[in-house]
């Protein structure tokens, strides 16, 4: 019973940070409670479009400009924190986002009859949602977790594929274009 | 001075947003295909422009002018693109089209979350907004120069 009593109150403290960090975003508080991957990435496709408007990058020319733009400027601007890129795959595709402290989860303990839950999985699906609407896809996943018991929180990034720009589908605009041009 | 229409497009070539200001002529082809045709060109151009680039390229291709008016381009890296049309006076409305998308796009259709990103843009917020934004532009009358 004092368990439960004790998870109830430290969620109402975990609601607060959670609303000051989502103070744009009115629709979204609710969505912070929905801790699935789905959520998250329609967080991310709409988070890059503020993002991109605030910090005025242009495009990454490559998954290391990529990481480290996350890393410095995203998670700074928007948690605080700015995690360590390490990790790297000889390949270049796969890093690690090192946080010492993840501010989502400060005042946040995992009750026992729950403690595999990955808390923090929107994260993943922010990312992820961010970076397919900039032409990206990649896989996101969490390998250390401090709200489960390690050391620090890691996040595994890994770069999929690039997704290339298409013409829309049915009428071929390219098509249209041409033989309006002849015409003229 | 004048500004004679803005088109928005998303990165799937949807056109979600056109109005126009100052036009005299009209295409002469329904709404729909003016915007298939618009976002075609748009892309084809700028394919173009980057295979025969004679230099490496950074932003792309920026504008177009002909002898009445001058065609603004504007994309995000998120794939949205923001098309103005001016007379010549207007020499770059590049940070124009950016105050559009940071200021007016983000904070009123990106942020709101009964709007659905992907079609259409109904916001009516949006809209007076933009209208007002680009009554008040210094190059902006209600007749061609």
């Amino acid at each position: 019973k004092i368990k439960k009593n004790r998870w109830v109150k430290k969620k109402k403290k975990s609601h607060n940070i959670l609303l000051t960090l989502t103070g744009l975003w009115p629709g979204c508080t609710l969505l912070f409670w929905l801790w699935s991957n789905p959520k998250g990435y329609n967080i991310g496709v709409r988070l890059i479009e503020d993002f991109l408007a605030r910090s005025s990058i242009g495009r990454c020319q490559d998954f290391r400009e990529t990481a480290d733009v996350i890393a410095k400027v995203a998670f700074k601007m928007y948690l605080g924190v700015t995690p360590s890129v390490t990790n790297w795959s000889p390949a270049g595709d796969e890093f690690s986002l090192i946080l010492e402290n993840n501010p989502l989860v400060d005042f946040v303990e995992l009750p026992d009859n729950h403690s595999t839950l990955v808390y923090s999985n929107l994260l993943c699906g922010v990312l992820r949602g961010a970076l397919e609407m900039v032409q990206m896809a990649v896989d996101v996943k969490f390998s250390q977790d401090t709200l489960r018991g390690d050391n620090v929180t890691e996040i595994r990034m890994k770069f999929i594929k690039r997704i290339e720009e298409n013409l829309p589908a049915g009428d071929d605009s390219q098509h249209i274009t041409c033989t309006h041009l002849c015409t003229l | 001075m004048t500004v004679h229409n803005l088109y928005i497009f998303d990165r799937n070539g949807s056109c979600l947003y056109y109005n126009e200001w100052n036009r005299k002529k009209q295409a002469g082809i329904s709404k729909d295909e003016e915007f298939k045709l618009m976002y075609g060109m748009l892309f084809s151009i700028r394919s173009f422009v980057s295979k025969m680039s004679p230099l490496d390229m950074k932003e792309g291709f920026l504008s177009f002018q002909t002898s009445k008016y001058r065609l603004h381009y504007y994309e995000t890296p998120s794939g949205l693109r923001f098309v103005m049309n001016t007379d010549l006076s207007v020499p770059n409305a590049r940070e124009t089209l950016q105050h559009i998308y940071s200021n007016l796009y983000v904070e009123y259709i990106v942020k709101n979350p009964v709007c659905v990103l992907g079609q259409s843009l109904d916001s009516e917020l949006f809209s007076s907004r933009l209208d007002a934004y680009i009554r008040a532009l210094p190059y902006y009358s209600p007749r061609a120069a």
